[in-house]
């Protein structure tokens, strides 16, 4: 398979890597959450992806169409944003949490003071 | 009752009687009594299954199924037999010992003492009854962790390092080895039953036999084989009661008799019988046996000395098994009454030593014949039969074993056994001496107090008791061979 | 009418009640409500069982649509032996709950606890009873987001952190799920497990199908504390409320092996390792967990961070039992997945019963307590000779059938590190004895006394269940089995 046909599966491998990455590397605790958002995104990219036939039209039942775009994972896709969604919002009220707590949302600083507290 | 009900009494009574001494902890009278109340029980019950025995009768019982195909059953044999009796008549002894052992030292938490020690003896007669591998290691495990609270009872920072030890080395030796060897055992052979001629023949490899010999030695902890003897001389800092039970009653005598009926019920003493593996069990039980006793002589502290001998002991009874011939391995069995006599007479006066004077060392024993001359007596009893030499019962579980070895040409073993009496009596005799043929110390100014200084009564008659069981014993060795002998015959 | 629907009714009933706990707001009533339902669902998951038992495996389509278009129900052996373990272990939480969070979580945020707990029995009852793999993304989001909140309950503000990096990670794990199932549904075109089972043969030398399975290892793994992608759980456990600890550590990472088990031997068949070594890989993984998690669990200050790692460590045996790929290795799998929520549900009550009365679970700080809480103490004894595997306990039975396994398949260094594991058991749980034993009552603390009766006496039912499951086995060791058998495709 020729590389154009598969560049969504390219956006999907860089969103997710990106997405990632943040998450790993990023101290703010906000930003965190939005790399994990993004990490999603590349999910949702990928099961829409996958859903697309090549000549299909949309999946409405009309007369003279035989070759309808499968449904089933838009379907899936809004079931994993919801999720999303929601574990946005609740990370984003942890993070709050934190910041009444330790006064910071950058982890390298929360882990010090940890670390203080188990010495 | 039956014997089938005897048996289940024979454990049921101890575990009733230890929660009757949880309740009457409060009245100290009450609860000795319930002790002894106990202890006398247990030892008619268990006597009552022993003319069955010896008619050839196996009674046996089967309580319920642990895993599926393995049962915990208790079956008895003229071994097992032995080794309950023992464990139960020693136990009376050893309570009337401990009243004036633990009154006389003002002992704290003594109703925890006497409530694990009934546990104890329920589990030692447990592995004595055992029918199988399992219910043996279900009822060796439960004894390991009973014993724990008595050696460590003194709470302080030596008691509780030494109980780290001593659990230590039993529970990893235990699981760790004993475990591996049964599930092996039961994985290769489809059964963990004690049979007569072993269930290990023509099932294994020779190489594998000697594999599970080796896992099963040194995973049975309690017979002490160096270097896993370490716990032994770490639990003399428990209470002289609790010496007595571990060396003498119960701990290391569970240890050993499992050695034989491994040996003989597992394994089988043909399938053994100059096998190489046995070959290297018996030269390295002849190791700890020799090793163990230049420790011993070296040793100053009383009860250290006598940890040590036990240790050597313990071997001469491995040693015996792997050896494998009917006459060693009747032998052995003899030795676990003859040495569990011996040992608890001497531990009885070391503890009694330690009650009327505070003293542990044997460089301190000058002269003490005169003020404690029922204590040091028995001390001599007790070692002339440790040593083996008539009229002592220790006489002749010693020449069974030495016949045994000589039956099957393997003279270097008669001669170990020789060189071990000659450094018991350097290690046991110079006690004799100092007690009766040194002068008392002198104390500054004053001339030594006069006198008889016994310890509690109590003590004194449990010690005169031991003595004179193991005079009497030379004279029943006839008997007890006799009955010990269809465990070899298959 | 009704027993026709159970499966639907096992996750139905938490889930309506869930958001009545926050309609009633009163701490008294809400607990009631969890009560009931706790023991309503317990019932259901033993008539589920016994219906198993009694008749094989039950089907039931969702709305009546039939699969593999619809969402089915699946409920066999495995997934009854695990809904009764949540049920159970549910049901003896929340009779201990209230006088715990009590200590721990403010009054006036009681009702939520109780939400959250439903929701999560909700989630983990979903994940087990589903034969859809995507309702079990769905079921497992559930779990996670409302375990998320129950671990953030805790009193230390660490509590938070805890539960924030859980959701980070755990999020990852559920994505990575999702990612594998969607690459499993583009090769086969269903998402439900049994017509996957059908239909992957035929593609499943495929790279898709074989970054689909690596996607799912990795993304479970995480969820079930495997070595090295646990470093989520000891925090977690550590500073959630006591109470949480000990539904979680019972029953979550159950869940996940559970997960493991349906995607490995049932979507995927027992063959698939001959083609792909997952199971070499995991064995390695279990190996090298249970020695270093033993390890670290001695250094441990805290107790419950001790008894956390002591939980990674145990579910590397679990995990040992499954790689090994036989029936007795599964099934000694799956015993210990019922043994060690028994273990580790009766420990980590115990350290609820001392969070109460004294307020701190470093171990220095539980010196005396032998004496102080005699009973407390005691279950902690003989539930940590269940972890360590003393006969006449369920963990010595696990130990027992762990150990044939390794033998039948001649894994002696498998044999030689279970037995191992067990002996850094023996280090850390008499850590903890010592202490609570030897040492006396440091001068100037607060004068405990023993832990009330309510919380005692479910602790004890577990503690005593430890030892009935080890003498009385032929329950457990006869599902195991079975499942095991009909898992591994050996003719039971």
């Amino acid at each position: 398979m020729e590389f154009p046909g598969l560049w969504n599966y390219w956006l999907v491998v860089v969103i997710m890597m990106a997405g990632f990455y943040i998450v790993i590397a990023q101290d703010n605790l906000v930003k965190k959450m939005v790399g994990l958002s993004i990490f999603q995104v590349a999910v949702f990219v990928f099961y829409i992806t996958i859903a697309r036939i090549d000549g299909g039209t949309a999946p409405i039942i009309g007369e003279g169409l035989s070759n309808y775009t499968n449904p089933l994972p838009h379907v899936l896709i809004l079931t994993a944003i919801v999720v999303g969604i929601s574990t946005t919002a609740l990370g984003l009220a942890m993070i709050v949490r934190i910041k009444d707590a330790y006064g910071t949302i950058e982890d390298d600083e929360i882990q010090a003071m940890e670390l203080e507290e188990d010495k | 009752m039956t014997p089938e009900q005897a048996i289940l009494w024979a454990m049921g009574v101890p575990l009733i009687g230890s929660i009757l001494i949880l309740i009457t902890g409060r009245k100290p009278n009450v609860r000795e009594t319930m002790t002894l109340l106990t202890a006398v029980s247990m030892f008619l019950v268990v006597g009552s299954i022993t003319h069955v025995v010896i008619g050839g009768g196996r009674p046996s019982v089967t309580l319920a199924e642990l895993l599926p195909g393995l049962n915990i059953t208790f079956t008895v044999e003229p071994l097992g037999m032995l080794f309950g009796l023992i464990a139960s008549g020693l136990w009376i002894i050893n309570s009337l010992y401990s009243i004036g052992y633990m009154r006389g030292n003002n002992e704290k938490n003594q109703t925890r003492f006497y409530f694990f020690f009934a546990i104890a003896l329920a589990s030692a007669v447990g592995v004595a009854f055992a029918g199988n591998m399992l219910t043996l290691f279900v009822c060796y495990e439960v004894l390991t962790i009973c014993t724990y609270p008595l050696v460590t009872h003194s709470g302080k920072p030596e008691a509780i390092k030494s109980g780290r030890t001593y659990m230590g080395i039993l529970l990893s030796t235990s699981i760790g080895l004993q475990l591996l060897a049964i599930i092996w055992t039961w994985q290769a052979t489809g059964t963990l039953d004690f049979r007569e001629g072993g269930i290990l023949d023509g099932k294994v490899s020779g190489g594998v036999l000697g594999i599970l010999l080796f896992l099963y030695m040194y995973g049975i902890g309690k017979a002490a084989l160096m270097p896993i003897h370490r716990w032994l001389p770490a639990a003399m800092v428990a209470p002289t009661p609790v010496s007595a039970l571990l060396h003498a009653v119960a701990v290391v005598k569970a240890g050993v008799f499992t050695v034989l009926k491994v040996i003989i019920y597992i394994f089988g003493i043909e399938t053994l019988q100059g096998t190489g593996a046995a070959m290297l069990l018996a030269a390295v039980a002849s190791m700890t046996l020799l090793f163990a006793s230049v420790v011993a002589i070296r040793k100053d502290n009383l009860k250290a000395r006598l940890a040590y001998s036990t240790v050597s002991h313990l071997s001469y009874i491995v040693l015996a098994s792997a050896i494998a011939t009917g006459t060693s391995i009747i032998g052995g069995g003899m030795h676990i009454a003859m040495h569990a006599f011996g040992k608890i007479t001497l531990f009885f006066c070391a503890g009694a030593i330690y009650t009327a004077h505070h003293l542990t060392l044997v460089s301190q024993l000058d002269g003490i014949g005169r003020k404690m001359p029922f204590t040091m007596a028995a001390f001599l009893v007790g070692s002339i039969s440790l040593i083996g030499l008539p009229p002592m019962g220790g006489a002749w579980s010693k020449f069974h074993m030495m016949l045994g070895a000589a039956n099957a040409d393997l003279l270097i073993f008669v001669g170990v056994w020789m060189l071990s009496s000659i450094l018991s009596a350097v290690y046991l005799f110079p006690i004799i001496g100092r007690a009766f043929f040194r002068p008392l110390p002198q104390t500054d100014g004053q001339a030594a107090a006069a006198g008889i200084q016994e310890a509690p009564l109590p003590s004194v008659i449990a010690i005169c008791i031991a003595a004179i069981g193991t005079f009497v014993l030379f004279f029943y060795a006839g008997d007890l061979a006799n009955f010990l002998s269809p465990i070899v015959k298959s | 009418m009704i027993s026709a629907h159970l499966p639907t009714w096992q996750v139905v009933l938490p889930l309506i009640c869930a958001p009545l706990c926050v309609v009633l707001r009163r701490t008294q009533a809400t607990w009631l409500l969890s009560l009931a339902v706790s023991w309503v669902s317990f019932a259901i998951a033993l008539a589920l069982l016994q219906q198993v038992a009694a008749t094989g495996t039950i089907t039931y389509f969702l709305g009546n649509w039939p699969a593999p278009w619809g969402i089915e129900y699946k409920v066999d052996m495995l997934a009854a032996l695990v809904l009764v373990l949540v049920t159970g272990i549910g049901s003896v939480c929340i009779f201990f709950a209230p006088k715990s969070i009590q200590a721990e979580i403010p009054g006036d945020r009681a009702y939520l606890f109780y939400t959250m707990y439903l929701l999560t029995l909700t989630g983990l009852l979903g994940i087990v009873i589903t034969g859809d793999a995507f309702n079990l993304f769905v079921f497992l989001e559930i779990s996670s987001l409302s375990t998320y909140v129950l671990i953030s309950l805790g009193d230390s503000r660490r509590a938070m952190t805890a539960a924030f990096r859980y959701l980070i990670l755990g999020t990852v794990g559920a994505t990575f799920y999702v990612i594998g199932v969607g690459m499993m549904y583009q090769m086969t075109g269903t998402l439900n497990l049994a017509d996957l089972a059908e239909r992957l043969p035929a593609v499943a030398d495929t790279k898709t199908i074989l970054v689909a399975v690596g996607f799912i290892t990795v993304g479970f793994g995480l969820k079930l504390g495997l070595f090295p992608v646990h470093v989520w759980l000891p925090n977690a456990y550590a500073f959630a409320p006591s109470v949480v600890t000990a539904f979680l550590a019972a029953t979550a990472t159950k869940v996940s092996v559970y997960v493991f088990l349906r995607f490995y031997y049932t979507v995927l068949g027992a063959s698939t390792f001959d083609k792909l070594p997952v199971n070499e890989f995991l064995l390695a993984l279990s190996l090298i967990a249970v020695i270093t998690m033993s390890a670290v669990a001695i250094f441990q200050n805290n107790a419950k961070r001790l008894l956390a790692y002591s939980s990674v460590a145990q579910v590397g045996y679990i995990l040992i039992g499954i790689s090994l790929v036989t029936a007795t290795g599964v099934a000694a799998g799956i015993l210990h997945i019922f043994n060690h929520g028994l273990m580790k549900g009766a420990l980590f009550l115990v350290m609820a019963c001392v969070f109460y009365r004294i307020k701190s679970v470093e171990i220095a700080d539980m010196a005396g307590l032998g004496k102080a809480m005699p009973l407390t103490m005691a279950a902690f004894v003989l539930a940590g000779f269940s972890l360590i595997g003393v006969p006449l306990t369920v963990g010595f039975v696990s130990k027992w059938y762990l150990i044939i396994a390794a033998i039948e398949t001649q894994s002696w260094v498998t044999a030689a590190l279970v037995l191992l594991g067990s002996l850094l058991a023996i280090i850390y749980v008499w850590k903890v004895v010592e202490v609570a034993y030897f040492r006396p009552r440091p001068d100037g603390a607060t004068a405990v006394t023993e832990a009330p009766m309510i919380m005692l006496i479910p602790m004890w039912v577990l503690v005593l269940s430890n030892i009935y499951f080890g003498v009385n086995t032929d329950l457990t060791v006869g599902t195991a089995m079975s499942a095991a058998k009909a898992l591994v495709g050996v003719a039971p």
